[in-house]
């Protein structure tokens, strides 16, 4: 055991958790005054709902070893979960350190989808729809790609921080529930104006800031490996905030702060899958680029399809999700992690056929299972409130407060 | 000329103004603002603490117009508006005197529209 990686795990795990309140002022700041706190609670109350099911069942369908589908069931309730090290996963810290730092991301990712559904669904059939989904789609793909014996790992699919797990996996949920959902009202006559800048502008830093513990953690130990991904992480996140600047700079003629914070998240996002396996230029590459393939996935694509992602969970996390992916298996190196392997720039085509093969089987996983939940959740409840309680509001109609008063 | 001023719903006010808009009355001006009608609003709760009979949210419209078009701005904010619930709003209509482009300083019926 060890003290210092320990530490580092622990404050890691802290850094992650502050992501989900950072995505919550993020897309908070994006919609209407009447649905900030929809957002808000939605994402809050993740952190609550998924903490639990995590420490229950959620760690164990995971991580826990099995020849299933899923992990297995003997880790139930933390059973056997407990403070010396399980070797398999991480041999430096407890097993709880890991146990914990694992949550955050089971936490984050369902909060990410919030994103293609905000401002239309009834509050009681989202937490039944997360709970679905956090068991049935993030915890056996996360078996297949973390998991011991997981299968896409076998395959020696390389995702170090998420980016398939978590990024592609959110994002394809949150394109299938944009889809069978609909769009918003009004949206035609409308330009939804985002009703608190700097919201989204805090939501960002606390974001980036929380990456680090998100990628610079996924190392499980302080050492040079965490380092590296430190350095890349904040590498592709600035190339991609400037990236996008520039792009709508050349474009709409002047540079926002809102695509500025949109390119550093997807510049974040690209980098999370080969923060450990690329170096500095690869993730400058991979900034700059980010920023191009989300920027036409949220001003051409969807226009062009009509679905109503509303804050973009698809076109940044998953478009942005994919390319990391997939220039992981372009740009990954021996020679900054011997335990992962060579990308096709380094003399391996075969690992990018493989990274490929991870994301479709993300894709076509996610699609389907997300597709059924969202049929049984609305057949049973109801996924979308009606006409009038939409246009009164979420935060009035769903949890009977306001966000901000007109007088005093 | 008559000054238009309507209290409605906040959330009938992209109806409203679409049908303002098939009446080709297109200058409008719109404020926030709180009142206290007929109408009990939904109850907010703060920490257990309920608020009712507060003052609720409402939207003014103020539109000047010519007599010409004066009915069919009435009926453009009725139309759109209307629930047939306590709370729909009102309209009051009064004379206006005077109206002053000031980019122009032209005066009158021609400074309305």
């Amino acid at each position: 055991m060890n003290s210092g990686d320990t530490a580092w795990i622990l404050i890691s795990s802290a850094l992650v958790l502050l992501m989900t309140p950072g995505l919550a002022f993020f897309y908070g700041g994006m919609v209407r005054r009447k649905n900030v706190l929809s957002v808000l609670m939605q994402c809050f109350i993740i952190m609550c709902v998924l903490s639990l099911q995590w420490v229950l069942i959620g760690y164990s369908l995971s991580f826990a070893p099995s020849k299933g589908f899923w992990g297995g069931l003997q880790w139930m309730g933390l059973n056997g979960v407990g403070l010396e090290p399980y070797a398999d996963y991480a041999g430096t810290i407890p097993h709880q350190a890991f146990m914990i730092f694992q949550g955050m991301f089971a936490i984050i990712t369902p909060a990410l989808i919030i994103g293609a559904f905000a401002e239309r669904m009834k509050f009681s059939a989202f937490l039944i729809f997360t709970l679905l989904w956090a068991t049935f789609v993030y915890d056996p793909l996360c078996n297949w790609i973390w998991g011991m014996g997981g299968w896409l790992r076998n395959l020696g699919a390389l995702d170090f921080a998420g980016g398939t797990v978590v990024h592609i996996n959110a994002g394809i949920a949150a394109l299938v529930t944009a889809i069978v959902l609909g769009r918003r009202n009004n949206l035609e006559k409308n330009v939804l104006t985002p009703h608190n800048m700097p919201f989204v502008v805090l939501g960002t830093a606390l974001l980036w800031f929380g990456w680090f513990g998100f990628n610079a953690g996924s190392a499980l130990a302080a050492n040079g490996l965490a380092v590296n991904a430190f350095v890349v992480t904040n590498t592709a996140a600035a190339a991609a905030g400037l990236s996008w600047a520039l792009i709508e700079w050349m474009r709409n003629g002047k540079p926002t702060i809102f695509g500025v914070c949109s390119g550093a998240v997807a510049g974040l996002v690209a980098i999370t899958p080969a923060a450990g396996f690329v170096g500095v230029i690869p993730a400058i590459i991979i900034g700059l680029l980010v920023s191009v393939f989300c920027f036409i996935a949220v001003t051409v694509i969807k226009p062009l399809f009509g679905y109503d992602d509303s804050l973009d969970a698809f076109g940044v996390h998953c478009v942005g999700g994919i390319w990391g992916a997939l220039a992981t298996g372009l740009f990954a190196s021996k020679l900054v992690n011997s335990a992962g392997n060579n990308g096709l720039f380094f003399g391996n085509p075969k690992q990018f056929l493989i990274q490929l093969v991870a994301i479709l089987v993300t894709v076509i996983y996610t699609g389907v299972v997300t597709f059924i939940i969202y049929k049984l959740v609305d057949r049973f409840v109801g996924m979308r409130v009606d006409e009038k309680t939409e246009a009164m509001g979420l935060d009035l109609t769903q949890h009977h407060e306001r966000a901000y008063t007109v007088l005093e | 000329m008559k000054l238009v001023i309507a209290i409605i719903q906040p959330y009938k006010l992209e109806e409203v103004k679409e049908e303002l808009y098939k009446q080709e009355v297109n200058l409008i001006t719109v404020s926030e603002v709180l009142g206290h009608g007929r109408q009990k609003g939904i109850t907010e709760v703060y920490r257990g603490a309920k608020e009712t009979g507060n003052l609720l949210r409402k939207i003014r419209l103020e539109i000047a117009v010519n007599d010409n078009f004066l009915e069919p701005t009435i009926k453009a904010i009725t139309k759109g508006a209307k629930t047939g619930e306590t709370g729909d709003g009102k309209i009051f209509v009064v004379d206006l005197q005077e109206c002053v482009r000031i980019r122009t300083e032209e005066r009158g019926s021609v400074a309305i529209g």
